[in-house]
């Protein structure tokens, strides 16, 4: 359509290589049959989660340890830490001091294992111009690239999953792949999601990232310490997003992003807890969330600590 | 049973029969079928992102390509309407053809799903029972639902039709009589849904805008029957159907209405976006004028307009709509017209710019217009065999007798 052509790299059309193509792809694509491949059938056949009982799951996540180790070359742990009770997490970030750093989108990356090549990052960094429209996402910068930061003149807003109360992500889902866990998460089974991409059509926060191919990045990088719901390995063709760091926060840790703020704009807790941050934060500033004209109800309050 | 097993193999014999010009046919859309198949392969096995799809924009030609077929299959059997309604004898002797036109369409719309899809072989886990579908939750299992019916709807109606013709009967109105009345709110349905699909999205204000299912049925009407207008002139020539110019010129006229409709409905969105100029008509901007220095779907836009305006003009006036020179070239602005509009210009606006604001511009790659040529490739194949069954039997060249065992070639 544009009058750029992008580079052709799909198909060959020179005869042999395009038989031989034909050829190779119909043997891949045969259905695997010799007992080598007894965890594809196994990993086809893999019920929803929420159907498994704990004997079951605990099968499929030997599998999939079985699995990673054997692709990462790495002994990797998927565990499946369940939501504790009279929890629901709640985050606060004090747009008065975020200074646009981007430290929490890299310390996400290492933490989830996101795709390196091509990059996924679960927090998109916002930059807006000082005194110009704001709830107008349309004159926000993602891609700023300064020597430093702050630059002078602007300020900064992150944005990930908002781990909405009411997640339009959730309703549109076709197959139930994602769910809002009792602890307010909103999760993905990566081995359900079917990559037909309506959640991230619904989702007004862009917080929902496709794998367009096949995750790439180096063994030594990867986390080893996963969870089923959370940053474990994911496949090509699936969706994944920010699940609150899962794997940390249900063991009473902060999430990476929280962390790695070098600035303290990160706010983490309990909202059932009237001691947490997160309810000192609500209830002694006066705190937004983005659109809230959608009704979505989400769970990460912005707010501005003090005045700059 | 033997002699239905038998009349199975009569009728498949009867798709390798064919002079030069049908094998031509044939191989002609074969080699588009197996290009797509190797580029297809190539997509499985490295993902989608060999498409111009990314995170920004996620749906692209693929659903662009769903959604005017969807329209298609719709429009189809809403000829059905005035033909049974009204009794208007000329139109209701060729709505079989548009039924096989509506199960091609449909057979297309799922491929064109499935290719979409990031893991096509969970496919099982949005139906029923086997897998987890959310419904009704979700629009997208309600499109599974009103789809699969819409087909198994029109595959009974046309392979009753053809059965009982086949052994030189009539069809019983009384058997079919109520599916065809059935079969005219679900064509509609199959419509409505699709566009609440993308309508329910309060994320995509270019959607989230209630005149869009009308449009969807608005743009239906024009694109479908002239499709079948096209197809009709071309089985009347190569067959010894006989389709009477009276039908055609009636279909030409209900499509200048349709057209009139789908450009008001246009028309009114257009004021609202641009009069009122709020954040929210940014979409509509980027469609038209361009937003930010980016533009590439302007003359694309433009070129639709012309096309169905002037479309609408040489449909309207009895002189350009008889004369079978401007009518066709009347036909081929619509198909083109509604392409781009229902297509790439409905799904693309929806995600520019994009939920953070982003304005990323998507054209698709080599891959995907293989791919997608492919599956008009094969649904081209598929309308091929289904008319090579029913046209002899339409016209009364294949009989097939029951119990007798043999088969009168007249």
């Amino acid at each position: 359509m544009r009058k750029t052509v992008k580079k052709m790299d799909g198909i060959h059309l020179d005869r042999r290589t395009f038989l031989k193509g034909v050829a190779l792809g119909l043997a891949g694509t045969a259905l695997p049959l010799n007992k080598a491949d007894a965890s594809f059938w196994e990993s086809f056949f893999q019920k929803h989660f929420k159907e498994m009982n704990d004997a079951e799951i605990k099968q499929v996540l030997g599998r999939l340890e079985r699995e990673y180790e054997e692709k990462y070359k790495k002994v990797i742990k998927v565990g499946n830490q369940k939501a504790m009770p009279e929890v629901i997490f709640g985050y606060g970030l004090d747009l008065s001091r975020c200074i646009g750093c981007r430290r929490c989108v890299y310390a996400c990356v290492e933490e989830n294992n996101q795709s390196r090549d091509p990059q996924i990052h679960w927090i998109s960094v916002l930059r807006f111009k000082k005194g110009e429209k704001w709830v107008d996402l349309v004159e926000s910068e993602k891609y700023y690239n300064p020597e430093k930061v702050p630059e002078e003149g602007y300020f900064y807003m992150p944005v990930q999953c908002q781990q909405c109360k009411n997640p339009p992500c959730v309703r549109a889902c076709p197959t139930q792949a994602t769910w809002k866990e009792p602890d307010g998460i909103v999760v993905i089974d990566y081995n359900w999601c079917i990559g037909c991409r309506y959640c991230m059509a619904a989702c007004p926060y862009g917080a929902r990232h496709f794998n367009w191919t096949d995750p790439g990045r180096k063994s030594a990088e990867i986390n080893p310490q996963t969870h089923y719901l959370g940053n474990r390995p994911r496949y090509k063709g699936v969706v994944e997003k920010c699940t609150f760091c899962i794997q940390r926060t249900r063991n009473g840790r902060y999430p990476a992003c929280v962390e790695a703020c070098p600035v303290g704009a990160r706010k983490f807790g309990n909202l059932l807890d009237p001691k947490s941050e997160i309810r000192y934060a609500i209830e002694h500033k006066r705190v937004f969330r983005l659109k809230e004209d959608l009704n979505t109800y989400p769970k990460f309050y912005y707010f501005f600590a003090y005045g700059v | 049973m033997a002699s239905f097993i038998k009349n199975y193999f009569i009728a498949c014999r009867q798709i390798f029969i064919g002079n030069r010009a049908y094998y031509l046919w044939v191989g002609f859309l074969s080699f588009f079928i197996l290009l797509g198949l190797g580029a297809y392969i190539d997509q499985y096995h490295r993902g989608l992102i060999v498409t111009a799809m990314r995170d920004q924009v996620s749906w692209g030609l693929y659903l662009s390509n769903f959604t005017f077929l969807v329209g298609v299959a719709a429009a189809a059997v809403l000829l059905v309407i005035p033909a049974y309604v009204y009794n208007f004898k000329p139109i209701k002797e060729i709505v079989l053809f548009g039924e096989l036109l509506a199960i091609t369409a449909i057979i297309m719309c799922i491929l064109f799903i499935m290719i979409d899809m990031g893991q096509p072989l969970r496919v099982w886990h949005i139906l029923p029972f086997i897998g987890a579908m959310n419904f009704p939750s979700s629009l997208l299992t309600w499109d599974v639902v009103v789809l699969s019916g819409y087909l198994a709807i029109n595959v009974i109606i046309a392979f009753y039709v053809l059965s009982r013709l086949s052994i030189g009967k009539e069809y019983s109105m009384a058997v079919i009589g109520p599916l065809i009345i059935v079969s005219i709110p679900w064509a509609v349905s199959i419509h409505t849904v699709t566009a609440f699909l993308y309508n329910g999205l309060s994320a995509r204000p270019f959607w989230n805008a209630s005149i869009l299912a009308p449009r969807f049925l608005a743009s239906a009407f024009c694109s479908g029957p002239a499709i079948m207008l096209v197809l009709f002139q071309i089985i009347r020539k190569r067959s010894e159907v006989e389709i009477d110019n009276k039908a055609i010129f009636k279909i030409a006229e209900l499509i200048a209405y349709a057209m009139a409709i789908n450009l008001f409905l246009l028309g009114a969105e257009a004021f609202k976006e641009f009069y009122s100029g709020a954040v929210d008509s940014y979409s509509i901007q980027y469609l038209y004028f361009g937003l930010n220095g980016k533009a590439s779907l302007v003359p694309w836009m433009w070129a639709a307009s012309l096309f169905n305006i002037t479309a609408f003009f040489l449909f309207l006036f009895p002189r350009t709509r008889e004369n079978f020179t401007t009518l066709n070239i009347g036909c081929a602005l619509i198909i083109m017209g509604v392409y781009i509009e229902k297509g790439i210009g409905l799904i693309v606006p929806g995600f520019v710019p994009d939920a953070l604001g982003e304005i990323y511009e998507y054209s698709p790659t080599t891959t995907e217009i293989v791919i997608t040529m492919g599956v008009w490739a094969f649904g081209a194949l598929i309308y091929t065999i289904l008319l090579k069954i029913a046209v002899p039997i339409y016209t009364g060249k294949l009989r097939f007798e029951i119990k007798e065992r043999n088969v009168i070639m007249r």
